[in-house]
């Protein structure tokens, strides 16, 4: 099925998502859709698959004109979606899953289970996906999950499917899985529209290459295309990839986690015995797929998790069971994982968030009476170091784009004289001149002797700033690495293979999604003696 | 078990607070403005219809409905000028004194409504409920007068101690609430409402002991207060007493402890986005009990002004569902304290000046209350408002929320 788009605009008020964008998926692609967070290639997605209505331009099918007034529509027109974040009943088995929205029934309103899993088991040995049809879905793997997407998927007929963002919850040897699959399909006569802005990736996978910014088509690119022509074009300008550091010198100890454990709300333990140490002046980065425990872990540091075990010490001095206030006191800068939900009072204004966890202390307030005058100061001042692209500094908060909230967060934690910084997932969200702003000022605060500790699921932003990288998977900790460490070892241990283990594998069997260039020579040679 | 500060936790304690008061912000003055005219006018029907001239003068509508329209614009016109008259100047007086006693009269009524509104404003602004106004006006009304009446002190110092009393009894009463609501969860609404009824009985119950009942006495009434402790009256014709002028100071405080205080800060954080708050090391429960039990004493001030400027003794009916008038002052005032003053004159013009209108038109005065239930109703419903005076939606609002997420 040949797909085509014609100047498509969309427009949210004053904002273009959408300037008049074209492309063309010929049948049978992988076409990658590579573009920076908010450039617009989610919005160019929903308007093909009926869930936004666009505001000029046409939708072709096979040189058809088509109007998809609900995903339904696009569906029958032989469009299927995967979305980021997956759209499954968890409690649900696979093929009652696959089945939901289109139950085929039998007799007086009985579900016809029988024919769902026959279905997805015809699917499943086609193209190899090895999924069992009776198991619950919230019991597989991330990786199974997203095949359950796609099996709902090809049971609908889809021509040509829509990947969002597919590999962000996966690891390296998943995303080759994945990999697979989709060059299954491609065999088999599917078009595949890869949504993504990890460049290694786009590169192993697609056959063509479009590149869209600001809402805009920029250019198309072919796969043999180097990651910082990529890059460039992505971003408007010439981009280093690499974050400059120098090696860590790295002092004592500052923080010491001893036999970590944290038990959540529903008596899990989500954290289980976990030590580690971070030395001033070095990076820290635990890694893992979201969900293993990583969020908890530095939230029990905080003082923002209930039921905790073990022993987490300042320079000697227990953070166990102290406020989060004491905490903070103590010499602790905190970036927590959701800006918007954690990190600021979006209603306030960015000089009242600049000085939220500052606010009852000399200089900006003196007895129980604030100085609104030294909070202004306070404001301009970081302002103009940050480079926050604020209206005012008595703008809201919550009205700045995610990368400006974000460096209102960044510049009240480094504000202060602080022993340890602990970020998680500090570029989340943010266009490539934030991510390097923030990681530029991530290792200066290194490079003058703090502790750091960062929690990121991108392997790209690990490897970037990491001096040694402890590896989570289900609350405990496999190992702790080297940052230099191969991201194929990485991704073996985010899967639980202890450090050694993963070591050995990873040398034998280089992941496409990490050694494009490398592997593909590999599969070549495969394929021809096979 | 202490009550866990878990984000998601914080959440839900309070997304119905932090939504409504985000509603009651974005609201602009023309709506209060528009609310107040449209309220007006729909009573000057209420008027109409319910005067017996004018339907008399209906009975025969067609054959002279001139007298239909002159008799509801004499009768309307009537009412509203003896409630205007009544709240603000008296044209037939010559003294400017006598002339102004109506508006003293207006701010009389008001003292009380300001400083429990502040009380329903304040918690407002920290995403809390405080719908327990009214047990908390009683409380400090039976701590103020019972200082007011049963010990013997020099001048100043007997008021001052009374009035101190008073706010002590209503932060009592609003602690219960906010140390409820932060060790358990126990939702501030319930609690304030069940407090609101034992209140009630409370206050009828020692108004029936010996401590309470005035002496020669058999109904439930407490002895006056002592000269001494007397909220005095500026004029001798009017009610209007030194609890005025508290009530205005409240007003600036709770201004500067929202704008300039370190508490202010706080409570508006944890008002706003109780997860940030949490995060960047605010207690959240701390807050809560701070927030109520200031509330507590402000419209334990209010109960102080009653007993010891207006009524100077204790009844069962003390309050008279001030309390609840109180909410609806807040909400008029937009939980501003300024806003709250102009809101509490309003209520107490149409309090004064519906006495007025009863006694020289015979307009009942229940009038007046529903001319305050509409005011609520428009406030509270800003998009109905806006509907029936066709104001345009700012387009960028909306759009440039959908914007956000892309």
């Amino acid at each position: 099925m040949k797909l085509e788009l014609r100047g498509i605009t969309k427009r949210f008020g004053p904002v273009v998502a959408n300037d008049a964008i074209d492309l063309t998926i010929e049948p049978g692609e992988i076409h990658g859709l590579l573009g920076e967070n908010g450039a617009g290639k989610t919005t160019l997605m929903n308007v093909l698959y009926g869930l936004l209505d666009p505001d000029d331009g046409e939708i072709l099918v096979d040189d058809q004109k088509m109007t998809f007034s609900s995903p339904n529509d696009a569906m029958a027109a032989g469009i299927g979606m995967v979305h980021q974040h997956f759209m499954l009943v968890p409690v649900f088995t696979v093929a009652e899953n696959v089945m939901l929205g289109a139950e085929q029934t039998r007799g007086p309103g009985l579900l016809d289970l029988d024919a769902a899993r026959a279905q997805v088991r015809e699917v499943s040995e086609h193209y190899g996906f090895d999924v069992d049809p009776d198991a619950v879905v919230e019991n597989l793997p991330v990786g199974v999950q997203q095949r359950v997407e796609i099996i709902k998927a090809l049971v609908r007929h889809a021509r040509v499917l829509i990947l969002d963002e597919p590999t962000a919850v996966l690891t390296p040897q998943e995303t080759d899985e994945l990999i697979e699959i989709m060059r299954q399909l491609k065999a088999a006569g599917t078009s595949i529209v890869f949504i993504t802005h990890k460049l290694r990736e786009v590169r192993a996978i697609a056959d063509r290459i479009t590149v869209i910014r600001l809402g805009r088509v920029v250019g198309e690119a072919e796969p043999t295309a180097t990651e910082t022509e990529l890059a460039s074009m992505m971003v408007g300008r010439p981009v280093s990839l690499v974050v400059d550091k120098s090696k860590a010198e790295a002092g004592d100890p500052v923080l010491t986690v001893n036999g970590l454990t944290v038990v959540d709300h529903r008596e899990q333990v989500v954290v289980d015995d976990v030590s580690f140490d971070v030395r001033s002046g070095e990076i820290l980065a635990v890694a893992g797929v979201q969900g293993n425990g990583q969020t908890e872990l530095v939230e029990a540091i905080m003082g923002l998790q209930e039921h905790v075990t073990g022993s987490v010490t300042l320079e000697g001095v227990e953070l166990i069971d102290r406020s989060v206030r004491d905490t903070l006191r103590a010499g602790v800068g905190f970036i927590p994982e959701d800006r918007k939900v954690d990190g600021l009072v979006g209603d306030f204004t960015v000089a009242e968030n600049l000085v939220l966890d500052l606010y009852d202390r000399p200089p900006f307030a003196s007895g129980i009476g604030m100085k609104p005058g030294v909070v202004a100061d306070n404001a301009r001042k970081r302002v103009e170091e940050f480079d926050i692209r604020a209206g005012s500094i008595d703008t809201p908060a919550g009205t700045l784009s995610g990368g400006n909230q974000q460096k209102v967060v960044v510049a009240r934690e480094l504000s202060r004289p602080l022993r340890l910084l602990i970020a998680t997932q500090p570029t989340r969200g943010l266009d490539v001149g934030s991510i390097e702003f923030v990681h530029r000022r991530i290792i200066v605060q290194r490079d003058q002797g703090t502790a750091v500790l960062i929690v990121s699921t991108e392997l790209d932003e690990v490897s970037a700033l990491a001096d040694r990288i402890l590896v989570m998977y289900r609350g405990r900790a496999v190992g702790i690495v080297d940052g230099e460490t191969d991201r194929d070892v990485l991704g073996l241990m985010m899967a639980g293979v202890p450090a050694d283990e993963a070591a050995r594998q990873a040398a034998e069997h280089p992941t496409i999604a990490e050694h494009p260039d490398e592997v593909v020579g590999h599969q070549d040679e495969g394929e021809s003696r096979g | 078990m202490a009550e866990s500060e878990r984000p998601a936790d914080a959440e839900r304690r309070s997304t119905v607070g932090q939504r409504f008061w985000r509603e009651l912000a974005t609201g602009n003055a023309m709506v209060t403005l528009l609310s107040v005219v449209l309220a007006l006018v729909i009573g000057a029907f209420l008027i109409m219809v319910s005067d017996p001239r004018v339907q008399d003068a209906a009975s025969y509508f067609f054959s002279r409905p001139g007298d239909t329209f002159s008799a509801a614009w004499q009768s309307v016109s009537s009412a509203y000028s003896a409630l205007f008259q009544g709240s603000l100047i008296n044209f037939r007086e010559y003294s400017i004194g006598r002339a102004l006693r109506p508006f003293a009269e207006t701010l009389a009524y008001a003292t009380p409504l300001i400083a429990a509104g502040l009380a329903v404003a304040l918690p407002f602004r920290a995403g809390l409920f405080n719908i327990g106004a009214e047990g908390q006006i009683v409380l400090g009304a039976i701590f103020a007068g019972y200082i007011g009446f049963a010990i013997d002190l020099p001048v100043v110092v007997h008021v001052a101690l009374a009035v101190t009393a008073g706010l002590v009894g209503g932060a009592i009463w609003a602690g219960i609430a906010g140390v409820l609501k932060a060790r358990t969860g126990a939702h501030e609404v319930i609690v304030t409402i069940m407090l609101n009824n034992i209140a009630r009985f409370l206050i009828v119950y020692v108004l029936a002991t010996s401590a309470f009942q005035r002496p020669g006495r058999a109904d439930p009434i407490s002895p006056f207060v002592h000269e001494s402790a007397e909220l005095p009256r500026f004029f001798a014709t009017s009610r209007l007493h030194a609890g005025f002028v508290l009530a205005i100071l409240a007003a600036a405080f709770v201004w500067w402890l929202l704008e300039r205080g370190t508490l202010g800060f706080r409570l508006r954080a944890v008002g706003h986005n109780p997860n940030a708050a949490t995060t960047a090391g605010m207690s959240v429960t701390n807050t809560y009990v701070a927030v109520f039990l200031i509330a507590g004493a402000l419209a334990g001030l209010a109960g102080a002004s009653l007993a010891l400027g207006t009524e100077r003794h204790l009844t069962p009916g003390i309050s008279g569902g001030l309390g609840f008038d109180a909410i609806t002052v807040a909400l008029l005032g937009r939980a501003n304290p300024w806003g709250t003053i102009a809101a509490g004159i309003l209520f107490g013009a149409l309090r004064a000046g519906g006495v007025t209108m009863q006694s020289r038109t015979g307009t009942p005065i229940d009038i007046v209350l529903v001319v305050q239930a509409l005011i609520v109703l428009f406030i509270a419903a800003p998009p109905l408002v806006r509907a029936i005076f066709r104001i345009r939606v700012r387009a960028a609002e909306p759009v440039a929320t959908a914007a956000k997420g892309w």
